[in-house]
């Protein structure tokens, strides 16, 4: 019997932390008076803060806790201190955009924790029930946050589409959990690389565990073929969650994955490393050529997303092929690295996007972004740099993340693969730019009071501070950021 | 004398399929409600099965977290069903077409 210690409670105090948070801010939201409910925000924000001090300064120390289902390694804390940044800038969001639309609701912040929680949890657990328990955590809080626009239909739909295949997804990989609990008689990631080790999917309860491990993280990661709930997700849900889900929900389901399959499963890296391959290819292609057809930006910027899985899971397969070798290190690297850099640029452009209004509606369509150049020069400077930086074009930071993650491939032999993810790489300079070229090129309309027009609040230019920050500063100086992901990659057994 | 592992496997192989079918061809949302419950509880009859063969509480314990899991995520779909319900008076998935499927 292993029972736990209060050492352990301290080591996972940022979790519980958020939770604490959450719960005040659901309890406090219905006895607050209303002139006092942004309290609950600045709450939520200043927690954020604590918590990535704490999580910084256990960085250089790592740790387990729990008997070993937790670990506090440099990985897990990389992430979240990633996923704690994302948060505070969702929330920062979220305070002037909920205003904007006119959702009072309070317990919108204690989602974005308890959402927070399931991801910290699921990037540090080193057990599959406690990977799967954080995974649900996020997904039900994100199901709800998708929905909660409830006097918009298309919000509603948003949920119900993502309630269904999320459960489903959730489903596929329980199932895979439990055929590889059977296979190797343990839940826990390094009791399964030690029985693992040496075998190959010859074994059909180990090739059915790996198949569902890989097709349930598929539909968290957004990959073709497993991506058909994201562009309507993304359209329906309320702006500031989409960013939300866009870049934290997705390091965190990269997080998990990661682990569980370099750390449990590193003695099938031949094998998986195939499967990924496969999806990799179908979504770069898929992505990039169906973002092309898109008129609404938040269903393009959806297909983008995709895409960039699509960047990221080459960084995966290369760290499979590169197998036990010094190198497969850089194979982890790229990917943290190339999830750190899509946060800024990604949540750079649905901040725009969220803050651009149309009368009293959002302006989601790339026409409404016509000619806001000429009526408001600096949102549109931003937002090109964006795009350029989305397209992954020098000297932005979307260009280092991509270089790194090709050079991890070119080292992994598959240089094929670089080049054609740099194809496809270009294929997507036309759509990110295509919207560059409809607000610098064309003449805006009359201005009328429904024109289209950029709301600026004060929480809102912070946002954009930072996010134009990261993808300038680690555009041209990267240094602090590659170094701090080459210390936090895993060993790959 | 215990019955053997591949039977309990086998039927929760068939009980997943038949979630996983039922998922992908029916159209109430509350039918796709109770197949992913049906996955799940195949899922229960594996865990339990496996740490009967494998002597090993494990699995055991596990069942206890997805069945409160599966509680969870009931009340969160249903009430996303109602909800829905009020904004459009249908529950059929094939009428949910204001996004692109």
């Amino acid at each position: 019997m292993t029972f736990f210690s209060p050492g352990d409670l301290f080591l996972i105090l940022p979790e519980l932390l958020v939770i604490a948070a959450a719960c005040v801010v659901l309890i406090l939201d219905p006895v607050m008076p209303s002139n006092l409910k942004d309290g609950l925000a600045w709450l939520s924000l200043g927690t954020l803060a604590v918590c990535m001090g704490l999580i910084a300064s256990q960085m250089g120390y790592p740790a387990s806790a729990f008997g070993g289902v937790v670990a506090i390694d440099a990985y897990a804390c990389f992430w979240k201190l990633l996923l704690c940044f994302v948060a505070g800038l969702t929330v920062l969001l979220s305070y002037s955009y909920l205003k904007e639309e006119r959702l009072y609701f309070g317990e919108y912040y204690a989602f974005v924790l308890l959402a927070l929680c399931g991801m910290m949890v699921m990037v540090s657990a080193t057990e599959l029930l406690a990977i799967y328990l954080g995974t649900e955590l996020m997904s039900l809080s994100l199901y709800v946050m998708a929905g909660l626009k409830r006097s918009e239909p298309r919000s509603l739909e948003a949920s119900a589409k993502y309630f269904v295949l999320g459960a489903f997804s959730s489903g596929i990989l329980l199932y895979g959990i439990s055929l590889l609990y059977g296979a190797t008689g343990s839940t826990r990631l390094p009791a399964i690389a030690d029985a693992v080790a040496g075998r190959s999917l010859d074994d059909p309860l180990l090739l059915f565990a790996t198949i569902l491990l890989a097709v349930g993280f598929a539909f968290k990661l957004a990959v073709v073929p497993f991506h058909m709930w994201t562009p309507d997700v993304y359209q329906g849900a309320p702006t500031s969650v989409t960013a939300f889900m866009a870049v934290a929900s997705k390091a965190a389901s990269f997080g998990a994955f990661l682990r569980v399959f370099a750390e449990g499963l590193g003695g099938l890296k031949t094998d998986w490393s195939t499967i990924f391959l496969v999806l990799c290819v179908a979504t770069l292609v898929l992505g990039n050529v169906v973002a092309l057809v898109q008129t609404n930006v938040k269903r393009m910027l959806a297909y983008s997303s995709i895409a960039h899985a699509g960047y990221a899971l080459i960084g995966v397969v290369a760290t499979g092929r590169l197998g036990g070798s010094a190198d497969s290190a850089h194979g982890i690297a790229s990917v943290l690295l190339y999830l750190a850099l899509y946060t800024f640029m990604t949540f750079g452009a649905f901040a725009i996007v969220a803050m651009l209004r149309k009368g009293s509606i959002e302006g989601e369509e790339i026409e409404d972004f016509t000619g806001l150049a000429r009526r408001q020069p600096v949102a549109a400077l931003l937002m090109l740099v964006f795009m350029v930086s989305l397209a992954g074009i020098p000297p932005t930071a979307g260009f280092i993340g991509k270089f790194y993650v090709f050079m991890s491939a070119v080292e992994a032999d598959m240089t094929w693969l670089a080049v054609l993810a740099l194809i496809f790489a270009a294929v997507s300079a036309y759509y990110y730019l295509r919207l560059v070229l409809v607000m610098y090129m064309r003449e805006p309309d009359a201005i009328t009071a429904d024109s289209p027009r950029l709301v600026l609040s004060p929480t809102l230019s912070i946002v954009l501070a930072c996010a134009i920050a990261g993808v300038v500063i680690f555009g041209i100086y990267p240094d602090p950021l590659i170094q701090l992901a080459a210390q936090a990659t895993l060993p790959l057994k | 004398m215990s019955v053997p592992i591949h039977y309990y496997l086998i039927l929760s192989a068939f009980m997943f399929l038949t979630g996983l079918v039922g998922v992908l061809v029916r159209r109430n949302i509350i039918v796709i409600l109770l197949c992913i419950e049906l996955m799940l509880n195949a899922t229960n009859i594996n865990f339990v099965a496996f740490a009967e063969y494998l002597h090993d509480l494990g699995g055991q314990i596990f069942v206890f977290f997805t069945l409160t899991v599966a509680a969870a995520e009931v009340g969160v779909g249903l009430a996303i069903v109602v909800a829905i319900h009020r904004s459009k008076d249908t529950i059929n998935v094939e009428e949910f077409n204001l996004l692109k499927w």
